[in-house]
């Protein structure tokens, strides 16, 4: 199927780069093969299904850069990664090289069903109901090259979750699915659709508590068909699900959609147990060991009492495993001075290693642009820690406030109002204490180069967004956003900022915090309790004196 | 130039006319006729006594379910896509075919180019009028373009929901 695919896209390119196909008639086939034609070059977008990825993959990735970019590529807010200088004669033969190891750049651009996306922790979490991968497998199934569903409305993004805390974003996407059972044990979905950022940011209203879990597809199919019919196409800000959803009501939406499905159902038969079985039996666990976690717990200790930067890395960055004596490691693609997301060649092929070498030879890329090794003995984080960190890929701040989300932004983005990379490395610099960073904890921080969104600044407990002030770049800040299960959209703190100007800014708001805390209360927590009005007046006051 | 190609890979000289979205229901050519569906609803009676073939196409802000009364008179449906990427068509076809169960010739009309005209076979299209400066021996290769399709689609039910041969 991918030869067949690789075979068309170079047929189209060269009927395109001989004249015979026109620029309007080439821009979708070459968005539907991940193209975009970006400011300085052209961007390819390849998919990684559901943030998952084997070592040999990561190396073929790591290959790409060296040898038909710059020696690096960036990992996206949507799991997948991104290439900015490929040459357009050469994108076909990229698209030969990622079919050698199963992978491609299809739908992850285009008004069609994109990657769908999932908890970079599935399979291994500790809060997880039932692995969602399995799942998420069988929507990229059936939305790959769907024949009804290619030209939709707008680009449609679906995220599944499979644990009781949403690491997958569900609220803010198209359709977002979260597996649950219901009383008889059986599982299902709950489905929320509409939920989006962008524009019109809107959490997504649940239109069916209960979806039993074989019905998926037949039901995916209705939602995509009621939208497909009427989503609205004369404007490309209101055609989105959420805009739909939006005129129609959540209510008369539903229906829509149950009587769309009462009719497909008729004709679309349920998954079958033994094709989710034979689905279910692609992910299987890997050989773990039984270790002695007792032992493995006590030497752990050890060590990081015996190395402060050791222990900082592993109260950020590690996370406990399904499995005694294993644990889940993330990998900061968030240094100071490199654009969030960013990895070269040389590190792709070390965290290969590290893969083989330390977790079944898997990873797994996570949505807040960081990779995940998910199977990591504890006993061997010491010696991964030591390999890690030469590679500069042991930054200790996973989930502080410089694990930045952040968009290309302006240095890349054609879309862009400012840039956003150099806003992120101001506010690492400024930000480089690692105690105070360790003092103030969970700080979730999203940077949007315009109001697209691709950082999720809606999102972030801090949100930046870059704006145009009458040709010049200003940044206007937001406050209260969040993901996960109580998922909210951040409140505009007020008129925008210089980019100078924003470092200090944000140092102004994380000093209220510090000084009006409460014991044990987080970022968040605190921006919930006393909301962004005493944000605003001392952000916003004048100096006395003037 | 002929522009018709089938869903076997013929390529044909049409001989169907096919009339503008407003054109008037009063002043009718003769010879087998594709009206919008406003003028069928008009001047059905007399296009069925006039001895012709007619058929009925469906613009992309039309719904196919509107047909359903008709199914039985119209010896061809044709789908109208004003531009390639207005995917409203592909709906309307499989509706016809899989909920109203409508077997007679459907054919995508408008701005049908061969990089689509794979996916419009799986939605039940059979016949296909190719842009008028495009040529229809050159997209007949475009229909096999992929060998394996994932999804139960009109033209194969009997294909499993789910194939792990990719
Ligand atoms: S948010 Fe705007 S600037 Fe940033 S990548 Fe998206 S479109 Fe480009």
């Amino acid at each position: 199927m991918l030869e067949d695919r690789v075979a068309q896209f170079r047929d189209q390119t060269s009927r395109y780069l001989r004249g015979e196909l026109s620029e309007s008639e080439f821009r979708p086939l070459r968005l539907q093969n991940g193209l975009y034609v970006q400011r300085l070059a052209p961007m390819l977008r390849v998919a990684i299904p559901y943030g998952m990825l084997t070592a040999r993959q990561l190396r073929m990735l790591a290959h790409i850069a060296r040898r038909y970019d710059k020696g690096y590529a960036h990992f996206s807010t949507r799991q997948n990664i991104q290439y900015n200088w490929p040459r357009l004669e050469e994108v076909p033969d990229i698209l030969a090289e990622l079919a050698t190891v199963e992978m491609h750049a299809i739908q992850t651009s285009g008004n069609c069903i994109r990657n769908v996306t999932a908890d970079q922790f599935a399979g291994v979490a500790r809060d997880e109901i039932e692995d969602p991968r399995p799942w998420c497998e069988l929507i990229r199934q059936w939305s790959t090259f769907h024949p009804e569903f290619t030209f939709l409305p707008r680009k449609f993004k679906i995220a599944v979750s499979g644990s009781r805390d949403d690491r997958a974003a569900v609220q803010v996407h198209d359709i977002g699915l979260e597996l649950h059972r219901n009383a008889a044990g059986e599982t299902g979905f709950r489905v929320l659709v509409g939920g989006g950022l962008g524009r019109t940011p809107l959490i997504g209203a649940v239109i069916r508590e209960f979806l039993p879990a074989p019905e998926l597809l037949s039901y995916l199919e209705a939602i995509l068909r009621v939208y497909n019919r009427f989503g609205r196409r004369d404007n490309i800000y209101k055609a989105r699900i959420k805009i739909l959803v939006k005129a129609l009501g959540e209510q008369a939406f539903a229906a829509r959609v149950e009587t769309e499905w009462l009719d497909i159902r008729t004709r679309m038969a349920p998954v079958e147990p033994a094709q989710i079985e034979r689905l279910q039996a692609s992910f299987p666990p890997p050989d773990y060991l039984h270790l002695d976690a007792d032992h493995a717990a006590a030497n752990l200790a050890k060590e990081r009492a015996a190395d402060r930067a050791f222990d900082r890395w592993v109260e950020r960055n590690v996370m406990p495993h399904r499995q005694l004596g294993y644990s889940m490691v993330t990998i900061s693609l968030k240094p100071t001075g490199i654009a969030p997301g960013d990895a070269t060649d040389q590190q792709m092929e070390l965290v290969a290693d590290l893969a083989d070498e330390f977790s079944f030879g898997e990873l797994r890329v996570a949505h807040e642009q960081n990779l995940v090794l998910a199977d990591v003995r504890q006993e061997q984080l010491h010696e991964l820690w030591c390999r890690l960190r030469p590679a500069g890929l042991a930054t200790p701040n996973i989930g502080l406030l410089t694990d930045i989300i952040c968009c290309p932004g302006g240095d890349f983005c054609s879309l862009a109002n400012a840039k956003s990379i150099p806003i992120a490395e101001a506010i690492q610099r400024r930000f480089d204490d690692l105690d105070y960073l360790h003092d103030l904890g969970d700080i979730e921080l999203n940077i949007s180069g315009c109001m697209n969104a691709c950082g999720h600044h809606h999102v972030g407990h801090i949100g930046v967004l870059g704006v145009d002030k009458k040709g010049a770049e200003f940044y206007q800040l937001l406050l209260g956003g969040s993901q996960g299960n109580q998922a909210s959209l951040a409140t505009i703190l007020g008129p925008s900022f210089a980019s100078d100007e924003v470092p200090s800014v944000i140092a102004t708001i994380l000093d209220i915090y510090v000084a009006r805390r409460i014991e044990g209360e987080t970022f968040i927590e605190f921006v919930r309790r006393v909301g962004v009005e005493p944000f605003r007046e001392i952000v916003y006051a004048k100096p006395a004196h003037v | 130039m002929q522009n018709l190609l089938t869903s076997e890979g013929e390529t044909r000289t049409d001989d169907w006319t096919l009339l503008p979205r407003d054109v008037s229901a009063t002043e009718l050519p003769t010879g087998d006729l594709i009206v919008p569906f406003r003028v069928w609803v008009e001047a059905r009676t007399e296009l069925l006594a006039r001895g012709s073939r007619a058929g009925v196409w469906l613009a992309s802000d039309e719904q196919a379910e509107d047909l359903e009364p008709f199914l039985a008179e119209l010896a061809i449906i044709a789908i109208d896509f004003p531009v390639f990427s207005d995917g409203r068509g592909y709906s309307n076809a499989r509706i016809l075919r899989e909920r109203l169960g409508y077997d007679g010739e459907l054919r995508a009309v408008g701005d049908v180019l061969r990089d689509q005209l794979f996916l419009m076979r799986r939605c039940g299209f059979d016949s296909f009028a190719l842009r008028s400066d495009r040529n229809a021996a050159q997209a007949v290769s475009a229909l096999a373009d992929f060998r394996h399709a994932y999804q139960h689609a009109t033209i194969d039910p009997g294909v499993p929901l789910v194939r792990r041969d990719h």
